[in-house]
């Protein structure tokens, strides 16, 4: 796979190692001169000095070959520019950018970026994992976010310990897809019931996901 | 109109004085407060203090209920994602980035924006009046800016 990344800050410079490490071919977009000299000095031709969103710099770096370009700078609008040009002028077939405010998620996704990373709403999450007591864990997310497939820990003091699914009032639109215990995967039916240590996948819509914490959170 | 101008350098703070100076109702944002200094004492519209590409900045601006949008600031970039963020979150009928790079000036305008490419435009004119001696140029506008301080 030909990766192309633009932004030789910490996020770029290690993902172009390890990229590098399992062997994809990887170029490094890096427009400062200084911080180019710095990193080039360790990853030496993986890395091009050059602005990104210029269109003379994309051909040179080959775009036009590349399976994907990431953009990670420190600027939304870059990345943003840098992933529509990819696209307009040289059709890549996978972008992804990385997001700094993580309410440019969505937008980035309605101005046609393949995928968005958001480290803010990543750590934010893990937060509201740790202290909330609400053990949904997203897993993916489909069609562009809407639909999400999320994860929840059935514990031993949980309200619905030992109920059956067809007893749970879900949401209208989500779906407990497999029930994750001891190691097996069950397809569960209306009257699998649910143990402690259970892990249950559900793909729900993504602005009904609190609602499943109110069903499965401990009291 | 309601007009929100983002980027308040020598464009930016001309445009906005301008069209204030012409009854239009004028809020310019930008990242400095000093940029301010550039529209002068007479000017009366709205000084935002922030960050373009912020949504929240722009409601604050007016954004909602703007009738034009500008993005007239130093960075191309920055530019082009407040106008799609104009075009596309706040449906501005009108919206309009100064982009310098003449080729994302001519994706963007294909994408629906309306792109002013001073590199372009300054080049162009420069060009026929060195080949034809004449400015292609109706309007004098250097004398409506002198006006302005008047």
């Amino acid at each position: 796979m030909y990766v192309i990344i633009v932004g030789g800050g910490n996020v770029g410079y290690y993902l172009a190692k390890t990229l590098a490490d399992e062997r994809h071919e990887v170029l490094l977009l890096e427009k400062d001169r200084t911080r180019y000299r710095t990193i080039s000095e360790e990853l030496g031709e993986l890395v091009m000095q050059g602005d990104g969103c210029e269109v003379a710099i994309q051909s040179q770096a080959g775009f036009g070959r590349a399976d994907a370009v990431v953009a990670v700078t420190g600027s939304d609008d870059d990345n943003l520019v840098v992933c529509q040009m990819s696209k307009m002028e040289h059709n890549v077939p996978r972008t992804i950018s990385r997001v700094n405010d993580p309410r440019n998620e969505k937008l980035f996704h309605e101005l046609g970026i393949d995928a968005t990373v958001s480290s803010t709403k990543i750590i934010y999450n893990l937060l509201e994992q740790e202290v909330g007591g609400g053990e949904v864990i997203p897993l993916a997310a489909l069609n562009r976010g809407n639909i999400e497939i999320v994860e929840i820990e059935i514990s031993a003091r949980a309200p619905v310990l030992g109920h059956e699914i067809k007893q749970l009032q879900m949401p209208q639109e989500a779906l407990i897809i497999s029930v994750l215990r001891d190691d097996h995967a069950i397809l569960p039916s209306g009257d699998t019931q649910l143990e402690a240590g259970d892990k249950i996948i559900v793909l729900v819509r993504a602005d009904q996901e609190h609602s499943l914490r109110d069903i499965f959170a401990e009291d | 109109m309601n007009i929100v101008v983002l980027g308040c350098g020598r464009v930016g703070s001309t445009f906005a004085r301008m069209m204030h100076r012409d009854g239009h109702n004028v809020t310019v944002i930008d990242i400095q407060s000093e940029a301010f200094r550039r529209l002068g004492s007479k000017f009366r519209g709205n000084r935002i203090v922030g960050n373009g590409i912020d949504e929240d900045v722009l409601k604050r601006a007016g954004i909602e209920t703007a009738d034009v949008f500008v993005a007239a600031t130093q960075g191309d970039n920055r530019n082009i994602m407040a106008a799609q963020i104009a075009q596309r979150v706040f449906k501005v009928e009108r919206v309009i980035a100064r982009i310098y790079d003449p080729v994302r000036a001519d994706r963007y305008r294909q994408l629906g924006i309306v792109t002013l490419c001073t590199t372009t435009i300054a080049s162009g004119l420069l060009r026929d009046f060195v080949t034809t001696n004449e400015w292609g140029l109706d309007k004098d506008y250097s004398a409506e800016y002198l006006r302005l301080n008047v």
